[in-house]
């Protein structure tokens, strides 16, 4: 296998602020790594030390075979980099801003690759409307069709889908998979949790610290979670009784449902029993990785303070 | 830094003018300020100024008294407003600013001429704004002399004033009559080029930065040299248009006088809009905002109005804002526009001040360039 990413004990700090704590990952070639976290957890931050957009304070690492820091050069020439905010010039029209990307990478072929992207993007009709009178949806696959322009091999996208309604995520989603087919590596960062089961693999970073990796079945495996799901009557009201009860770390109610997760059987077995007889159904269900991302959050979140 | 790919520079050059020209702003800086701006100040701004309201108490009616008042007012300073009929009303409209000068001519005028005999005409100013006054005063000096030539002639002609023991003579060399616009007009010339391009590029920059746009750019193999005459070229192309409207107005609409000199204006041009074109990216690399980038622009524009000797005269400035003066770009931008076009001055007349603006480009663009970070650290 080959690393397309590989890099060790990345730190930044901003100011008194440790953002990344000695990051340590590796992405194998044409993966889907999906990079999770609470917002401020240093998500943005490693993707910009990644493409050399920041210099580490310490570190290192390699990014498809080049050194991140000393061959920033390189590895800009064969990564496309998508931003959280649209990024792309609004008052260019769709054509122009592929035309300028093309330009600035020297690519060859102009006319034939912009018209291709515009064919693949559906926005050949469109090609002389201002990139800012598109709809959220739109401008995200513009910017991913930017940044895939110059064919690269590794592409980091920092919450592309952010405000993007469920059927345009899903579209952008299918595109990311047909790349990545196709041999590109995907670092993306997300909040949803029906993206991150839809990556290869994911890495979860809270406070700058990466505390899981895996697929999403090995993290749900390694979190060691135990989750109950009970039916019955009111259940925003039950949850917020079990949430301080010992042995139930998450409690969160589902509309009619509740979900319960703890890590020590015994004790959230012993947490739900006094509610057993009075309506309510429980069952032993299998954690959702939202489960585990919220045990995870809380648990890190002890450990700072 | 690796070589500059100029096919990456076109790139940015491409981009920077479809955008240009899709912003109307840009139009609206480009040519309405150059058209408004020496408008109301080729017209409005005058330090020498005339036809000022003027009083006169008539305290006897001859022929001597209406040729004075006549003298005055065919020197074009004085327009008569107002006919007083005692020194207490005379000194009403001086007091209120009906009046800017008070004349009185006395009882006794024609008597004591007639006699050669030490006869006075009072004229009285406001004096609150003594560049208002100061031209009309001078013009008086003139005035005994040839007021009365008529009248003297014939029968008194032996009596007429005796030569006075000395003269003084003014004499003003390349603006003989004192015509303000014909400092003012060249003098715009630096002031607009200033205001639009150091304000048009540091906020061009700052957007990029503003909007997210230069994560992007920073993200992909583009040099800051590249991005910096990518960006800036366009507006080379805004200065060169405003120069070509100033001039053409200067010599149309205010008559300006166009001496030559035309290898050191250009010169000077061509410096002066690459220095400020590199101040206004330097600005872009220090703001965080546009608005910044827009106060920032501003504190470099006022000390450059008000004491490169565009507003007021550099040499009557205190030693200590001269030598601020001296360090402001645009001083020695209006000294070049001003020898070149009122003076005729040539290369060797210029080197110094072409000189001076070489050192702000050099110094400017290198520090733009040091501080234009490749990364967001």
């Amino acid at each position: 296998m080959t690393l397309a990413i590989d890099v060790h004990g990345l730190n930044k700090t901003f100011g008194d602020k440790h953002v990344v704590d000695d990051v340590t990952i590796q992405v194998e070639e044409g993966r889907i790594c999906g990079f999770l976290g609470p917002n401020g957890s240093g998500k943005t931050t490693t993707l910009r030390m990644l493409c050399g957009l920041l210099t580490p304070d310490s570190g290192s690492g390699q990014a498809l075979g080049f050194d991140i820091i000393r061959q920033a050069d390189e590895v800009k020439l064969r990564t496309g980099y998508m931003t959280q905010k649209f990024s792309l010039y609004e008052d260019l029209t769709i054509a122009e801003n592929l035309e300028f990307t093309a330009r600035v990478y020297g690519l060859d072929r102009r006319r034939e690759r912009v018209d291709a992207a515009l064919e693949r993007l559906g926005l050949t009709s469109r090609r002389g409307q201002l990139a800012g009178t598109l709809s959220g949806g739109w401008k995200q696959r513009l910017a991913l069709a930017t940044a895939t322009l110059h064919e690269p091999r590794l592409l980091l996208l920092d919450e592309p889908t952010a405000g993007v309604d469920p059927k345009a995520r899903r579209t952008f989603w299918d595109e990311i998979h047909a790349l990545a087919a196709e041999g590109l590596t995907v670092l993306v960062s997300t909040h949803y949790m029906d993206e991150a089961e839809r990556c290869h693999e994911i890495a979860y970073i809270s406070y700058g610290r990466l505390i899981a990796r895996g697929t999403a079945e090995e993290v749900i495996a390694a979190s060691g979670l135990i989750t109950f799901h009970g039916e019955g009557p009111d259940a925003d009201k039950l949850a917020h009784e079990l949430a301080g009860r010992p042995g139930v770390e998450t409690a969160a109610a589902f509309g009619q449902a509740i979900h319960v997760s703890g890590t020590d059987r015994a004790a959230l077995e012993a947490a739900i029993q006094p509610y057993r007889g009075r309506g309510y159904a429980w069952t032993e269900a299998h954690p959702t990785l939202e489960d585990v991302f919220i045990q995870l959050m809380d648990a890190s979140q002890d450990n700072i303070r | 830094m690796t070589g500059l790919n100029w096919n990456r520079v076109l790139a940015v050059l491409i981009k920077e003018f479809k955008q240009l020209t899709r912003d109307r702003i840009t139009y609206a800086m480009m040519l309405a300020i150059p058209v408004v701006q020496l408008t109301l100040f080729g017209y409005a701004i005058n330090t020498e100024p005339r036809h000022l309201p003027t009083a006169v108490l008539m305290q006897e009616d001859s022929r001597y008294a209406r040729s004075i008042t006549a003298a005055l007012k065919n020197s074009n300073y004085f327009d008569f407003v107002a006919q007083a009929r005692s020194p207490s009303e005379l000194d009403r409209l001086l007091r209120t600013g009906d009046a800017q000068f008070a004349v009185t001519v006395p009882g006794d005028f024609s008597r004591r001429v007639a006699r050669g005999d030490k006869a006075q005409v009072l004229v009285e100013a406001d004096a609150t704004d003594p560049s208002a006054t100061g031209g009309a005063l001078a013009a008086l000096a003139a005035l005994p002399d040839q007021a009365l030539s008529h009248d003297l002639a014939g029968a008194l002609a032996a009596r007429g004033p005796s030569p006075a023991p000395f003269e003084v003579v003014v004499h003003r060399r390349y603006n003989p009559e004192a015509i303000t616009s014909y400092n003012i007009v060249p003098g715009l010339l630096g002031i607009i080029l200033s205001l639009t391009l150091v304000m048009m590029t540091a906020l061009s920059v700052t957007r990029e930065t503003e909007r997210g746009t230069m994560e992007t750019l920073l993200s992909t193999p583009l040099e800051p040299l590249e991005v910096m005459i990518g960006k800036l070229a366009p507006y080379v192309m805004v200065g060169l248009v405003q120069t070509a409207i100033i001039l053409a107005m200067a010599a149309v609409l205010f008559h300006v006088p166009m001496g030559g000199g035309w290898i050191g204006l250009s010169l000077g041009v061509a410096l002066f809009i690459t220095g400020s074109l590199a101040l206004g990216f330097l600005i872009s690399t220090l703001a965080r905002s546009q608005l910044q980038a827009m106060q920032m622009s501003f504190f470099y524009i006022l000390p450059s109005i008000l004491l490169s000797g565009f507003m007021f005269p550099f040499r009557g400035m205190p030693a200590w804002a001269q030598w601020i003066g001296e360090a402001i770009p645009v001083t020695h931008f209006l000294r070049v526009v001003r020898g070149s076009l009122l003076k005729s001055q040539g290369l060797g007349d210029q080197w110094r001040e072409l000189l001076a603006l070489v050192a702000f480009v050099c110094i400017v663009t290198a520090l733009a360039m040091a501080r234009y970070r490749r990364t967001l650290d």
